[in-house]
């Protein structure tokens, strides 16, 4: 650097930098429910049906995440195969036929999520809720003997509560904590079966486990398992009230990363923050900070009393 | 991964290079000399697009391997290793973050850093290139809208006349003539008593600037001290006039652009507590005071300012903002998509504009050195869930945080006999402070380690010493020279 | 990695156990570390796992949740050597107490009253004569000459008569074998593998037990042929771990061979290149699921992974395996030393050569007996003595637990492929369990969808959670449970990642279709 106007501010311009284009996707063509679709190779059938605007309902699937198809609430009926396929994770082939609605579609389904439902409180999952009516599910029908998986709250850290009796075992939290996020692996599946169960090695409390509290787990639960402790704290005290809180997004306020976060707010105080799936930056994930950093801006009383003035801690 | 200290993502990286702090420029230096004798480099690229590669040649041929082993120790196999790896790569990349820029040579270490990349071809391609790695969330678009010394907004050089009238046209008003001062050199004007009015926007100096002691004499010394902040920091407790702010990502509206030169839109989500204003609203009022009314404040209305003043942000209008999530700059027009990555330029035939110039840069240790009264060098850091002085994180109750620890190799614990958890005193040639030990084995010997985030307890910049890079204005607090010494209860 | 452990510290006792087992230091060696824990130690404790977890650089959590995933392992103290009393159905029809937590099949239902008797044809002749111990007596009696066969005749040549043998794999799938070992040998990969699966788990199997126990050897040399017919190295031999005889003699039986330069580089001084490594499960059914198989050697849980990709293109380590169990390999030999066509004439059309059949129950003489494709499940009691308990025969189990109940006006379908297809069975793991009518089904029913429950991997929603309603529905009972139970069953079967899902409800329907549960 000299000390003399540099002649290159600002920037000749240059080419226009563009990503090397990825290669060719050949066209598979496809009939699904009776239709003839083209689809590129690699596509999944979720994502033949969704571009085709079929509604299949998923619970363990998520964009920014490797499918895992453990819930089955996606199957379809694929011609010439002895079982119903996932269409989360199988990809089309040339010549398949599928059908996303027949009557063992629906059955499926419908068992699904009345074996869910019938053994977890899916309470804090309005999708499943809905999927549940969708399908005319009726889990009450296993009785009232039926085993659950209801269990007390873990509450072991300021940040995030674990309610397992919600938990559906659909290895978001393990993914994402894992190689498709976070990279932390504090928590894994454990157990076999119906016990199987997501732990950290020996059930230890999070603070005694790898946990960073990326909430990275938080973001991708779809059943409220996983909840941010102020939000649970509201939900306790029977304050929290989703129809009038506002969600507005904006930049994370720590480093340059440019994280997009969605703040949902309620009376004009922040109760939580979330990060859209779709931003470009880091798809949805965030850090402790990003996350449960907020709270500077006001301190959430669960109670009705005005926010702490800001002054110097 | 090259860092003194073997973190988490170190952990992860193929190859550790754990060098002594500050002895970057040897490294690199030494990977260039590698790259260059071993026949890796890009002879069409530097033919095509650099300027300065014999000199550069020339003064690297010291830089042996050998010679760079002593110097940052770091085994000779493994830079040479790293050279090869970076020379061959398809796509490679540089990061960078404050242990290069934080030291009293910064800038000759990010230039050692630029001939790498000029030297392979590694800029101005897909995939390739050179980034800083930015702290804090806006600090890329401070410097874009021209909080620096000597720059406009759009980096528009404000001693170059012909730009400098392009905004005293917009603006009505002259512009002085002659860069300002960066941070360090302000400090400096203060000692020389050239300097007495500060109006501090949202930074804390009395807790974030290096050798505090010095720092807390020059602020208390100042005929006036205005404040604007979300807090009562330490910085304006001592102030004159404190104002106080809205939090700049959830109470206000405006963009901030990130490490990516992404620029980003921020939305006011809740709004401020009584009393506390937007950044803009107070300086439109302040402007008020001194006689130049400039209306409502209308973060959009300045936004479009911007665009018409700085060519490179011309086409980000809020609407492209809003519908592109956001626009990496430079954006020409409202049909420009921004740019990827910068100096594509670079690979354009014929050349367009001037060469890459190489830099001859030579390893110069650290300013505070070890000796055998300071027999430990410190450097300082963050960590995960906290953030600079505390301020904001201090303010949520993090299961990470513990209190702040002198980090410690354990084998320099059991030389100087301090325990696990042992309370000792640290001290530089400046000052000194007390902290527990705290011992941790991906700390090499002879290398301790400090954060500011709390200092209320641990006022770390008692310690670090403020020896400028004459170029950046940066102070050199990676590298502080320290002894300890058991800490005796009164 | 970047781990961050627990503060527990292993003991030395610990430390020497897994230091002794981690050989390479990645992530496949935790199966055998973890058994060398329990084993050593009698149990895994957080200390052990902190020092797996840093030599294996394997997260904490994933090593407990491996750990835990396997019924012979306890995270909890307790004493080295615990007693199994097996509770599972061919024991419970003897009047084995019912144990809790259930014991699953140890694959010994041929124990009870006499010696197990041995029927054998073609395949089991050296089992009890030949010394399981000497590769000696194994050469002996004709051993190693179909390797030196098929070294003769290249490995295309191999796979040639492995196709014109008609062989279907005899894990319960009835895959054409050499359709198999084609498409790994026409495989890109230049790294393959070859997978024996002997992990036989079946409630009521165990035939491969006895040719592991018996004839070692032949399981080997078999491997080997295949290694050599795909282009493989490297084979893995994944032993039930209730089966430590069997693993024993495995065991001594590759170093033997390896010592005589029959297995490892350069063998027979051919230039050929084949060892193999033997992996002990450690109580999951699960595991014979041939992906799941994959991921309990990888040193993951035992969960099955989804298909596509099978395991011809990406199996083991993401490389084209070829699985075969053991009783499909044994059957190789006399492939490559009598010729496909030869072996294609035995038995029926569709179903070529002989069969291993496990009688067990109220039938007069338990065992395995090989039979050619084609006797009538009467031959076969007949064979075996006829029905004992009361001496009138209620039911027979067909298939093993996965597989489904018959009646007694059943007896003359022809036990083939094709013939047990046509009656809505499957041969299954060849397991033949009889039932006196003095037996309540509705409890063996009620034992074997205990067993499912228990053995679910956990991983998919319609058997984790169906295989616990389907043992409530059951035991609730009634008329207004069964459709409930019917429409369970199709999801389960329609619905769930692998077999062992699909299956869970077979033999339940198969006992309300021949109305043989009586509410």
């Amino acid at each position: 650097m000299s000390d003399s106007p540099s002649p290159l501010i600002p920037i000749p311009r240059g080419p226009l930098p563009a990503i090397p284009p990825p290669p060719e996707r050949r066209l598979v063509r496809i009939a699904i429910d009776g239709q003839a679709v083209s689809v590129p190779e690699g596509a999944t059938l979720l994502e033949a049906a969704r571009g085709i605007g079929i509604d299949t309902p998923t619970l363990c699937y998520l964009e920014n995440l490797t499918p895992v198809n453990v819930c089955r609430v996606c199957v379809v009926e694929l011609e010439g195969s002895r079982t119903l396929v996932p269409a989360c994770s199988r990809k089309v082939e040339p010549g398949m036929s599928i059908h996303t609605d027949s009557e063992r579609v629906r059955l499926s389904r419908r068992l699904v999520l009345e074996l869910l439902a019938s053994s977890v409180d899916l309470s804090a999952a309005p999708a499943a809720q809905a999927y549940l009516e969708r399908y005319a599910a009726h889990p009450e029908r296993f009785g009232p003997a039926a085993s659950t998986a209801a269990q007390p709250v873990k509450i072991d850290n300021s940040l995030y509560v674990r309610d397992y009796g919600k938990c559906i075992l659909c290895y978001k939290c393990v993914e994402a904590c894992g190689v498709d996020a976070q990279n932390t692996f504090a928590i894994a599946v454990a157990g076999r079966g119906f016990e199987a169960h997501i732990s950290t090695e020996y059930g230890v409390p999070l603070p005694e486990s790898a946990c960073v509290y990326c909430g990275n787990c938080i973001g991708v639960c779809p059943t409220g398992a996983l909840m941010f402790k102020s939000e649970f704290d509201m939900r306790q005290a029977r304050v929290w009230d989703e129809s009038s809180q506002t969600q507005t997004d904006t930049i994370c306020p720590y480093c340059g990363v440019g994280c997009t976060l969605t703040v949902h707010a309620q009376d004009g105080r922040i109760v939580k923050v979330t990060s859209p799936l779709d931003q470009p930056v880091t798809n949805g994930h965030l850090c402790i900070k990003g996350r449960f950093g907020w709270q500077f801006v006001e301190t959430i009383t669960s109670d009705t009393s005005p926010p702490t003035p800001r002054v110097a801690p | 991964m090259v860092d003194p200290r073997r973190t988490s993502s170190a952990q992860w990286a193929r190859a550790w290079l754990g060098l002594h702090v500050g002895s970057d420029i040897s490294l690199a230096n030494a990977m260039g000399r590698e790259i260059i004798v071993s026949g890796l480099a890009h002879r069409e690229f530097i033919e095509h697009a650099t300027s300065g590669f014999d000199p550069y040649r020339d003064a690297v041929a010291a830089y042996t391997l050998e010679r760079a082993e002593r110097d940052t120790g770091v085994p000779a196999a493994a830079i040479r290793e790293a050279a090869h790896a970076y020379a061959k790569a398809g796509r490679a990349q540089i990061c960078w973050t404050l242990g290069i820029t934080e030291h009293h040579n910064a800038v000759d270490n990010v230039l050692a850093l630029l001939n790498l990349a000029l030297l392979t071809g590694h800029v101005g391609r897909y995939g390739s290139g050179l980034n800083p790695l930015r702290g804090q969330n806006n600090v890329q678009g401070g410097g874009d809208m021209g909080a620096l010394p000597d720059r406009l907004p759009g980096f528009q050089h404000l001693e170059n006349g012909e730009l400098r009238a392009k905004f005293e046209r917009a603006w009505g008003a002259a512009i002085p003539p002659r860069r300002g001062w960066h941070l360090s050199a302000m400090f400096e004007a203060m000692e020389r008593g050239e300097l007495t009015a500060l109006y501090v926007i949202g930074e804390n100096p009395a807790d974030s600037e290096a050798d505090r002691h010095r720092a807390l004499r020059l602020l208390e010394g100042l005929q006036c001290l205005v404040v604007q902040d979300l807090f009562l920091t330490r910085t304006a407790e001592m102030a004159d006039v404190v104002l106080p702010a809205a939090a700049g990502w959830c109470e206000s509206e405006g963009t901030v652009t990130s490490s990516e030169r992404r620029v980003q839109r921020v939305r006011r989500a809740v709004g401020p507590p009584p009393g506390v204003r937007d950044d803009i609203e107070i300086i439109y009022d302040l402007a008020r005071r001194l006689g130049h009314d400039w209306g409502a404040p209308d973060a959009e209305g300045l936004w479009n300012e911007l665009r018409r003043l700085s060519p490179m942000h011309a086409g980000m209008s809020y609407a492209r903002l809003e519908q592109l999530g956001g626009i990496q700059w430079p954006c020409w027009d409202e049909s420009h998509p921004g740019e990827l990555y910068l100096h594509s330029r670079l690979w354009h035939d014929p050349l367009i504009g001037p060469r890459a110039p190489f830099s001859v840069v030579e390893f110069q240790p650290p300013v505070d050195t070890l000796d055998d009264q300071y027999p430990i060098r410190l450097t300082t850091g963050r960590r995960l869930d906290s953030y600079n002085t505390g301020v904001q994180t201090s303010r949520y109750a993090s299961p990470l945080r513990r209190a702040e620890t002198l980090d410690l190799s354990p084998h320099d614990g059991v030389r100087y006999g301090i325990a696990d958890g042992e309370k000792v005193r640290i001290s530089s040639r400046r000052g000194s402070v007390v902290a527990p030990v705290r011992y941790d084995p991906g700390l090499r010997p002879g290398l301790a380690f400090l954060t500011v985030h709390f200092a209320e307890e641990v006022a770390t910049n008692e310690l670090t010493v403020d020896a400028i890079c004459p170029k950046s204005g940066t102070s050199e607090f990676k590298a502080t020279a320290i002894r300890i010494d058991k800490f005796q209860e009164n | 990695m970047d781990l961050r452990l627990g503060a527990e510290q292993p003991t030395e006792e610990e430390r020497s156990a897994v230091d002794g087992e981690v050989g390479s230091g990645e992530r496949h060696r935790l199966l055998p570390v973890l058994h060398a824990l329990q084993s050593r130690i009698g149990w895994i404790s957080p200390g052990a796992v902190n020092h797996v977890a840093a030599r294996l650089m394997i997260p904490p959590a994933e090593v407990f949740g491996v750990a835990s995933f396997y019924g012979m392992f306890s995270l909890e103290p307790r004493p080295a050597r615990a007693a199994q009393v097996c509770d599972d159905i061919a024991c419970l029809i003897q009047g084995a107490a019912p144990q809790h937590p259930h014991v699953g099949c140890l694959g010994l239902c041929d124990r009870w009253g006499q010696p197990p008797a041995l029927h054998a044809g073609r395949l089991l002749y050296r089992v009890g004569k030949a010394d399981p111990a000497s590769l000696r007596d194994y050469i002996r009696h004709a051993g190693y000459k179909a390797l030196a066969k098929a070294l003769e005749m290249g490995p295309d040549s191999v796979i040639r008569e492995v196709l014109a043998s008609k062989l279907l794999g005899r894990g319960g799938a009835a895959f054409p074998a050499g359709k198999k070992w084609q498409a790994v040998r026409a495989s890109a990969s230049p790294t393959r593998y070859v997978v024996c699966n002997a992990d036989e788990s079946e409630p009521g199997t165990f035939k491969d037990r006895v040719v592991m126990e018996g004839d070692p050897f032949a399981v080997i040399e078999s491997m080997t042929i295949a290694g050599f017919a795909i282009g493989a190295e490297c084979g893995y031999l994944y032993v039930r771990g209730e089966y430590p005889l069997a693993a024993e003699r495995l065991t001594h039986a590759i170093h033997e061979a390896r010592a005589h330069g029959v297995l490892g580089g350069n063998i027979l001084g051919r230039g050929l290149s084949f060892d193999i490594e033997l992996r002990r499960g450690a109580g999951a059914y699960i595991c014979g699921e041939e992906t799941a198989l994959f991921n309990s050697i990888e040193g993951y849980r035992g969960e099955p992974r989804n298909k596509p990709p099978y395991p011809t293109e990406a199996g083991l380590f993401g490389q084209p395996t070829l699985v075969n169990n053991v009783e499909t390999l044994i059957n190789v030999p006399g492939i490559v030393l009598d010729g496909g066509a030869a072996y294609a004439a035995i038995g029926t059309a569709y179903s070529t050569g002989t069969k291993l059949y496990c009688l067990s129950g109220h039938v007069a003489r338990s065992g395995v007996y090989e039979a050619v494709f084609g006797a009538t499940l009467r031959e076969l009691i007949e064979m075996a003595g006829g029905v004992a308990g009361s001496g009138r025969l209620q039911a027979v189990l067909l298939g093993g637990a996965a597989g489904a109940f018959v009646s007694p006006q059943e007896l003359d379908t022809p036990l083939t492929f094709e013939g047990t297809r046509a009656i809505g069975a499957s041969l299954g793991s060849a397991v033949v369990m009889l039932f006196d009518d003095t037996v309540d089904l509705k409890k063996i029913l009620l034992r074997i969808a205990a067993f499912f429950r228990e053995e679910s991997c956990g991983q998919c929603v319609p058997c984790r959670i169906g295989t616990v309603r389907q043992e409530e529905l059951l035991d609730r009972g009634g008329q207004d449970a069964i459709p409930i139970l019917r429409e369970v069953g199709q999801a389960m079967r329609d619905a769930s990642i692998c077999g062992l899902g699909q299956t869970a409800s077979s033999a339940i329907e198969s006992a309300l279709n021949r109305g043989l549960l009586h509410e």
